[in-house]
């Protein structure tokens, strides 16, 4: 047993080894990125009209006297020890600006997930089971329409019907520490049900695909011949073969989620870390967007590599070699 | 000599036109009205870019078919001359995510070996970004303007552009033909013009649309973050942004420019779905 079960550890291990790599390319990247500007952060912080002497002076104090190199090499290894510096526009600490709104956010895009995912996959089974029927036309056009729509489309759609017409959820999302659940729940709901809605369509149209992939499979056949029931065949037969591109679609879709809260975050003003990262982007507060861009890429890249070693585990031809 | 070529042209449009599904033949007038109302905004809005028409936030009314924004300007005109950059700058970022994204990904396939790994590997690693993000990160130091907005755009799409062009490329590259010219001694950039390019626009055709959709509503999410188009321009995302307010005390203003942008991209995606559908068929494939 010990060594069937080896080729399966070195896999996953060299697919977090493979994430660590890629996560450390990202954060030159994302540091490079910031330094494409034309000037310096001291330059657009004292603006055109800058004296060469104030220049020097808050260079030297920001450090950006040094060679690019050292500075991403402090940058970091600070950012490693939780020490994210202080923003340039608050002169607030950053590492305690983000992780409050971190809790937010992933909140939020919890609750989106565990609503979305069941219902993607059952609406999936039941577009394969009246497959080419009208209930599967109807649902593959829906989330056709879906797929298209911008979030803030399906969010002010929500609030126009939901927070004005009939008045029964607030149109804004405000949160506090020590809310009380039921209030807070209130509160994200319709930022949540935005986010289900976009990710829904997706999530749905894939675990169809991914269905009907294996559906054309031979032993599929034979389970028909054989007189099985559809739904058996379904949930027994096709299921458990499609799980492993299900777990991919759905993983990714909540890759995608954290992406999407951006957008969503700034339609219901919801304290997150998208709406974090917006206004200091227009601020042009460069330290706190490279964090806060790091850490959306780290949550991005571990949810991919979550994805493909569950694919991984769920495949059984990996889990018994020969 | 100009009446074949007319004929061949009515052809093709009808062939393809045969091919669509009826809700893709509604979606193409749409797009096609679309088209025609951007290209034609100076001479069919019936005000001014920023010419304020009355009062803010007015309802419908036949001055105004669909009421005037938060300043008073009409809507229907900004709605239109919105439709001119959305076409113009997505269409563009498009472009360029293809010749870039295409060329790279042809070149990799052809050349195989380091070059190949190289290039993939790079591109993985621009991929495990987010793209919304990693635009975030850029243009949180580049100016704003209209150059900047289409490079940030057309490169980060260029990533998806290269992987599927690389695997179209792939599996044209096996061929004999491409064989044989590489044995006649032909340069890769002559491979690549002559032999790969002709074969691999066709599949290449259904994803211009796919990631010109995409282009559509990336550009409207940057407007509407308020790092895309800068207002007095009119843009579709800026229009939501500017209008939004609004939709607290029950005035759909925002709404409009927003079920602009989701006619566009429901419209692209409808022919897209069909066209791929009606060819995946013919060739009997297995993928659902």
């Amino acid at each position: 047993m010990g060594i069937a079960v080896n080729p399966l550890i070195t896999m996953v291990l060299r697919r977090i080894a493979l994430s660590v790599l890629l996560l450390a390319a990202i954060s030159v990247l994302i540091f490079a990125g910031t330094e494409l500007l034309p000037g310096d952060v001291a330059q657009s912080i004292l603006g055109q009209t800058a004296t060469p002497e104030a220049l020097a002076n808050l260079r030297a104090e920001l450090g950006l006297d040094r060679p690019a190199h050292q500075r991403y090499l402090g940058w970091l290894t600070s950012f490693l020890q939780g020490d994210m510096g202080t923003s340039l526009t608050a002169g607030q600490d950053i590492a305690s600006m983000i992780s409050g709104r971190l809790g937010n956010t992933l909140f939020l895009a919890g609750w989106a997930a565990l609503i979305a995912v069941p219902l993607a996959i059952f609406l999936g089974l039941v577009a394969v089971h009246y497959r080419d029927g009208f209930v599967d036309k109807l649902i593959s056009y829906t989330t056709l329409a879906a797929i298209s729509l911008p979030e803030f489309f399906i969010g002010y759609v929500l609030v126009y019907l939901f927070a004005v017409t009939w008045n029964i959820l607030p149109s804004h999302a405000i949160v506090y520490s020590g809310m009380p659940f039921a209030e807070r729940m209130a509160a994200i709901a319709l930022p949540c049900a935005t986010l289900t809605l976009v990710v829904l369509a997706h999530m749905m149209r894939m675990t169809r695909a991914a269905l009907l992939n294996v559906m054309s499979s031979p032993y599929m056949e034979t389970a028909t011949l054989k007189g099985l029931p559809p739904f058996r065949i379904v949930f027994h037969h096709a299921l458990p073969n499609a799980i492993s591109p299900i777990i991919t679609v759905v993983v990714l879709n909540l890759a995608y989620l954290v992406v999407g809260v951006v957008v969503v975050e700034i339609i219901f003003v919801y304290p997150g870390m998208g709406q974090l990262l917006v206004d200091h982007v227009v601020k042009r507060d460069v330290p706190v967007v490279q964090s806060a861009g790091l850490v959306f890429a780290a949550i991005f890249i571990l949810l991919n590599m979550i994805a493909d070693i569950l694919s991984i585990l769920a495949n059984p031809r990996l889990r018994h070699p020969q | 000599m100009t009446a074949t070529a007319t004929t061949v042209k009515i052809s093709a449009f009808t062939r393809f036109v045969a091919m669509l599904s009826p809700g893709a033949r509604v979606a193409a007038v749409v797009l096609l009205l679309l088209l025609a109302a951007a290209l034609l905004a100076p001479w069919i809005a019936p005000y001014g870019e920023n010419e304020i028409v009355g009062e803010f936030w007015e309802s419908f009314s036949a001055r105004s078919w669909l009421g005037t924004d938060q300043l008073g300007r009409d809507l229907l005109t900004r709605l239109i001359y919105g439709a001119q950059n959305t076409f113009l700058i997505a269409g563009t970022a498009t472009l360029l995510s293809f010749t870039m994204g295409g060329f790279l990904g042809f070149i990799a396939a052809v050349s195989g070996g380091a070059v190949d790994s190289l290039l993939s590997r790079l591109n993985d690693m621009m991929m495990a970004i987010p793209t919304l993000i990693f635009a975030l990160v850029i243009l949180s130091v580049m100016p704003s303007s209209l150059i900047v907005l289409i490079l940030v755009m057309g490169v980060l799409d260029s990533t998806r552009v290269f992987r599927l062009s690389r695997a179209v490329a792939v599996d044209i590259a096996v061929f004999d033909f491409v064989e044989a010219a590489r044995l006649r001694g032909e340069r890769t950039f002559w491979i690549i013009s002559r032999e790969i390019l002709p074969n691999a626009l066709s599949p290449l055709f259904a994803e211009f649309g796919l990631r010109f959709a995409f282009a559509v509503l990336f550009l409207s999410t940057l407007s509407f973050l308020g790092l895309g188009i800068q207002p007095p321009e009119a843009d579709w995302g800026n229009m939501v942004r500017d209008n939004r307010d609004g939709i607290i005390y029950g005035i759909p203003a925002a709404l409009i420019p927003a079920a602009a942008i989701a006619m566009l991209t429901i419209s692209i995606n409808l022919i897209v779905d069909s066209v791929i559908s009606r060819t995946s068929s013919l060739k009997g494939g297995r993928d659902a």
